[in-house]
């Protein structure tokens, strides 16, 4: 079965002053329609220039040196074609056609993700207009709708509204409305309930949950948040430095994580069934330095399991399959297998 | 928003009250008034004085009331439109007002458009293109222009084109022109010789606009809407004019009605380097005469204009910004 | 690429001042105009000596004369220490214009350390020793001269040196008023904030220029020139005040709701105390950024009002009065260095503005 959305060894790096940041270093996997990857990892582990790499709008100094990414493209035959968007030159009128239409993107900011001196009907009708050739009148009516369907109340009036007018939930919901509002076959969700609070969270999620099973379209999720990510992934992807350390399906990387960071992470999340006081689980260290090149391990010397071997430190490895559509990327691992 | 202007012209009224009052304070500053100057003045020329004149002439402009009697009648006076007598033209003010305000209006008016049309295309390029060399070159050459006051360029471009060009740029029209009747064919001539003070006076603001632009526009292509802009689809030229360029624009439509008595004071002292028949030279005159009436009428006036200017560019921002004119949330 | 620890170590360890210093140094620009200024008020503060004749000295024979030429060969293609050439009066008789001629064969070498007119060092020393010169009968004018033969390149530096103390002077008062009124504005808020507000839109409400010709014509002809010179110095400063008092405002009125202001008040600390020991030092960079940017408006507004007529007046040098002289056209075309001054001018102004940007991006960490 071919997938809607395949990335091949993706490498993202930042061309500094300083030296070279290699923000995204080799990541693959792969999403099917219908499906939601959830892409989990800490900050500054690259899962946001994962996304930002889909929709070329990686900000500058970066710039991806190496990999694929493969969408399946519907053409206006009723099929799709296979076309590698690294090839894209970012800022061309195929580039331009896809983003919104085929992928859209939903952010962090609710805040500040509208332009405050525009209505927000007026943007979501411009991001329609952008894709198709409907009258102003017709564009008007499907904001309508659209906003309608992200629950917010009363669309016929607040299609009208300023950002500053609606709350941040509103505006999630209305970023939302936007991103959608073309069916794109892709939503690619950077972190987009992190700014709000919880009870509205939970509300976001459902409606996203909601809107894919109406639209039939993916998502590709990106979080730091475990909790969110198990709620509304099918499969899951954890970022390490750059590299993928673990994929699986969500309950088989909750309940028999393989890798140590994934373990560690995991470990990290207080549950409503620990006891009273026991002190909080952290991952000691730091990030390494961005800008030194590691060919072995990321992982290595906060890891718990491996026990100082240089082997995790030096060597190269690969992401290896150990079950049914569950991959690790651990030397230990790895190479011994 | 009705509520809005309301408010800022009851704020108006004791402002220019107070301006009145400090206009006339100043015009009384110099010891002595007119009449002494005017005794000076034909003491050295040679001619007698006659008591009964000067008398006469005392009576006739009220010199000789205390000081807030005067004042008052002056207010009175001008809140009617009469602005007095000029001594030193004997002509009434209201006239030689006339012949030169709406000419001072005209070359502000005229700056501020030249200012923004040049600013903004230069102010955008720059921030667009940062660090390029053209942003460079542009940075330093708006840098010169906000060095160099604007009477120093009015001298040195007089110089380049007489000692150069044989050109003589002096003057709002050209000799034929100059007491003729007000004809399509003057008013060509005088568009002619307009652009010269208008860009003097517009260059040291236009480096300033552009620094401000450029600043406004980096720190708002930083933020999320832009990047919301481009995911949505839209070319990179037409996603900056509309959503960037916007809102860095709307902090500076506030700011026109500011720079109103900056240009009046550079036209004032451009026109007396170029010798254009704008308020300033008048206004120097009649500061040194201590032309009472004329002087304060005209301090008066430029002063009104900007406070009238800066009430007129607040309404606009309110206008334009819709965070300012909607400031009430409906709360969902 | 490593980072050298021993580089991060000092980094890391350093004050805040030696920070902006290190982020200074990065700009070309401003450090262009920090030496600059450095040159300007070197020479502002030793013209006596770096001038080769006082700025009163007129030169009869050397009337309008052009700026001397430095050569170092002479007529006969012989390589010398550098001099310049003797020259003689002479009129052109299409345009009556003065020209003067070069005598090939009348050397004047340029010396150092030169025994010239005689001058007051400070007012404290009595001495006639200059930088540089040329012995008596020769001339030398680096700048050329005026109506009255004086040499401009003296009187530039002695000019700049009025200039530059206006400038200082002036701002120094322009601080302390908008430090006072801005601080009691800001600090205080309620009543006082809005009177005090009314009255510095009242102020801005008029155009400088007119507002400095009032206030200017009021000053007697016959007043002394030191008194003139203080009295220019703060009218101009009067006016000047309002933005600092703005920029002050709006810093303490945006700090004061910070919490270590509370947490003093609640620690027992005085207004006085909170003002100058918690709040002020938090913005003392921006205070000196607007401070540096603040100057050149100062030495523009005076040269503005000497050019016109109003301010400074002889025997007060100022580049402003330097250029009242060059107002008339005819006379630049046919003598164009008195235009020099105006360099002097624009040079001065861009240096402070190039520092006071410097400072200004050196000192907000999130500006770059």
């Amino acid at each position: 079965m071919s997938h809607l959305l395949e990335v091949d060894n993706l490498k993202v790096h930042f061309l500094l002053d300083e030296g070279t940041v290699r923000a995204v270093d080799g990541v693959s996997f792969a999403v099917d329609k219908g499906k939601s990857l959830g892409i989990v990892g800490e900050s500054g582990s690259g899962k946001s220039v994962i996304g930002q790499s889909i929709l070329r709008i990686v900000p500058q100094p970066g710039k991806i040196v190496d990999g694929k990414i493969l969408l399946a493209k519907a053409n206006g035959n009723g099929d799709s074609e296979l076309i590698d968007l690294v090839q894209v030159p970012p800022h061309s009128r195929v580039m331009r056609a896809i983003r919104g239409r085929d992928v859209a993107m939903i952010f962090q900011e609710p805040m500040n993700s509208f332009s405050p001196l525009h209505t927000i009907g007026s943007q979501i009708i411009e991001a329609l207009r952008l894709h198709s050739d409907v009258s102003p009148s017709e564009a008007r009516e499907q904001a309508v709708e659209i906003l309608a369907k992200v629950g917010i109340p009363r669309p016929q009036y607040l299609v009208d509204a300023y950002p500053h007018q609606l709350s941040g939930g509103m505006r999630q919901r209305a970023m939302i409305a936007m991103a959608l509002i073309c069916r794109p076959r892709i939503l690619i969700a950077d972190e987009p309930t992190t700014a709000l609070d919880v009870t509205i969270q939970a509300q976001i999620l459902d409606l996203l949950k909601q809107l894919q099973q109406e639209f039939g379209m993916s998502i590709l999720f990106i979080s730091h948040n475990l909790g969110v990510i198990a709620d509304i992934s099918d499969d899951v992807l954890v970022v390490y430095f750059g590299r993928v350390m673990e994929r699986a399906p969500v309950d088989v990387l909750f309940k028999e994580p393989a890798h140590p960071y994934t373990k560690a992470l995991l470990r990290s999340v207080p549950g409503i069934d620990t006891p009273v006081r026991t002190p909080l689980a952290t991952i000691e260290g730091t990030l390494p330095n961005p800008l030194v090149e590691i060919p072995g391990c990321p992982f290595f010397g906060r890891c718990h399991e491996c026990g100082g071997d240089s082997v995790c430190r030096d060597q190269p490895y690969e992401l290896t399959q150990i079950d049914e559509r569950h991959y690790v990327a651990c030397p230990r691992i790895c190479i011994r297998t | 928003m009705l509520a809005y202007v309301v408010r800022r012209l009851l704020i108006m009224i004791p402002t220019l009250i107070a301006i009145s009052m400090i206009s006339f304070a100043i015009i009384q500053l110099p010891p002595g008034d007119f009449l002494t100057t005017y005794v000076a003045q034909l003491s050295v020329s040679g001619e007698a004085v006659d008591e009964a004149e000067l008398d006469s002439l005392k009576n006739r402009f009220g010199l000789d009331k205390p000081i807030y009697e005067q004042y008052v009648l002056w207010a009175w006076n001008f809140l009617h439109g009469d602005f007095g007598h000029s001594f030193e033209w004997n002509k009434p003010v209201a006239t030689l007002v006339g012949e030169r305000l709406p000419l001072t209006i005209l070359i502000s008016v005229c700056t501020i458009i030249f200012t923004w049309l040049v600013a903004l295309p230069i102010g955008i390029y720059s921030a667009v293109r940062q660090y390029s060399w053209v942003d460079y070159v542009l940075t330093l050459i708006g840098f010169i222009g906000l060095a160099t006051p604007n009477f120093l360029f009015a001298l040195v471009l007089l110089w380049f084109s007489y000692a150069y060009l044989g050109m003589s740029i002096g003057g709002l029209f050209s000799p034929e022109f100059a007491d003729a009747p007000w004809t399509a064919a003057k008013f060509l001539d005088m568009l002619k010789h307009l652009w010269i003070p208008v860009v003097i006076v517009g260059t040291g603001h236009t480096a300033k606009f552009i620094r401000i632009i450029r600043g406004n526009l980096l720190d708002e292509l930083r933020k999320p809407y832009v990047v919301t802009a481009r995911a949505k689809g839209l070319s990179e030229t037409k996603l900056i004019l509309k959503y960037p360029v916007r809102v860095a624009i709307n902090p500076l439509v506030s700011t026109i009605g500011w720079t109103l008595p900056e240009l009046v004071s550079g036209i004032a002292i451009t026109a007396i380097v170029l010798n254009l028949p704008t308020s300033g030279p008048l206004l120097l005159g009649a500061l040194m005469s201590q032309d009472m009436h004329l002087a304060g009428s005209f301090l008066m006036l430029l002063s009104m204009l900007t406070v009238v200017g800066t009430l007129l560019s607040d309404i606009l921002l309110a206008w334009v910004d819709p965070r300012i004119r909607f400031g009430t949330r409906e709360g969902v | 690429m490593k980072t050298d620890p021993q580089k991060e170590e000092r980094y890391l360890n350093a004050s805040t001042r030696q920070l902006v210093w290190w982020a200074y140094k990065k700009h070309f620009l401003a450090m262009v105009g920090l030496i600059a200024i450095c040159g300007l008020y070197f020479s502002a503060i030793f013209c006596e000596f770096l001038a080769p004749y006082d700025k009163d000295t007129r030169h009869f024979e050397h009337v309008y004369a052009p700026p001397s030429k430095i050569r170092v060969i002479d007529h006969e293609g012989r390589w010398r220490w550098p001099f310049v050439f003797g020259t003689v009066m002479d009129i052109d008789m299409e345009t009556q214009a003065i020209r003067y001629v070069e005598c090939p064969d009348i050397v004047h070498p340029i010396e150092l350390w030169v025994r010239g007119d005689t001058y007051y060092f400070w007012g404290l020393w009595r001495t006639n020793i200059h930088l540089f010169g040329v012995p008596k009968p020769g001339k030398i004018f680096l700048f050329g001269t005026d109506r009255m033969g004086r040499d401009m390149f003296s009187r530039c530096l002695y000019g700049s040196r009025i200039s530059l103390s206006i400038g200082m002077l002036g701002v120094m008062l322009s601080l302390g008023l908008g430090l006072l009124f801005g601080g009691i504005s800001g600090y205080f808020g309620g009543i006082s904030d809005g009177i005090i507000q009314r009255v510095i839109e009242i102020i801005r409400c008029f155009p400088s220029i007119p507002l400095w010709m009032g206030l200017s014509a009021a000053m007697p002809p016959h007043w002394p020139s030191l008194k003139v010179y203080f009295v220019i110095t703060l009218i101009i400063s009067l006016i000047g005040w309002t933005d600092l008092a703005r920029m002050v405002r709006g810093k303490l009125m945006a700090l004061r709701e910070e919490e270590f202001v509370l947490a003093a008040r609640f620690a027992g600390a005085g207004h006085f105390r909170i003002i100058f020991r918690h709040l002020l030092p938090s913005f003392t960079s921006h205070i000196i950024v607007t401070v540096t940017l603040a100057i050149p408006s100062m030495i523009l507004a005076e040269t503005a009002l000497s050019f016109l007529g109003i301010g400074l007046r002889p025997p007060i040098t100022s580049l402003g009065v330097l250029l009242k002289e060059a107002q008339n056209v005819t006379t630049i075309a046919l003598y164009p260095w008195l235009l020099i001054p105006v360099a002097f001018v624009i040079a001065t102004v861009l240096a402070f503005n190039f520092v006071g940007d410097g400072l200004r991006d050196a000192v907000d960490p999130y500006s770059r």
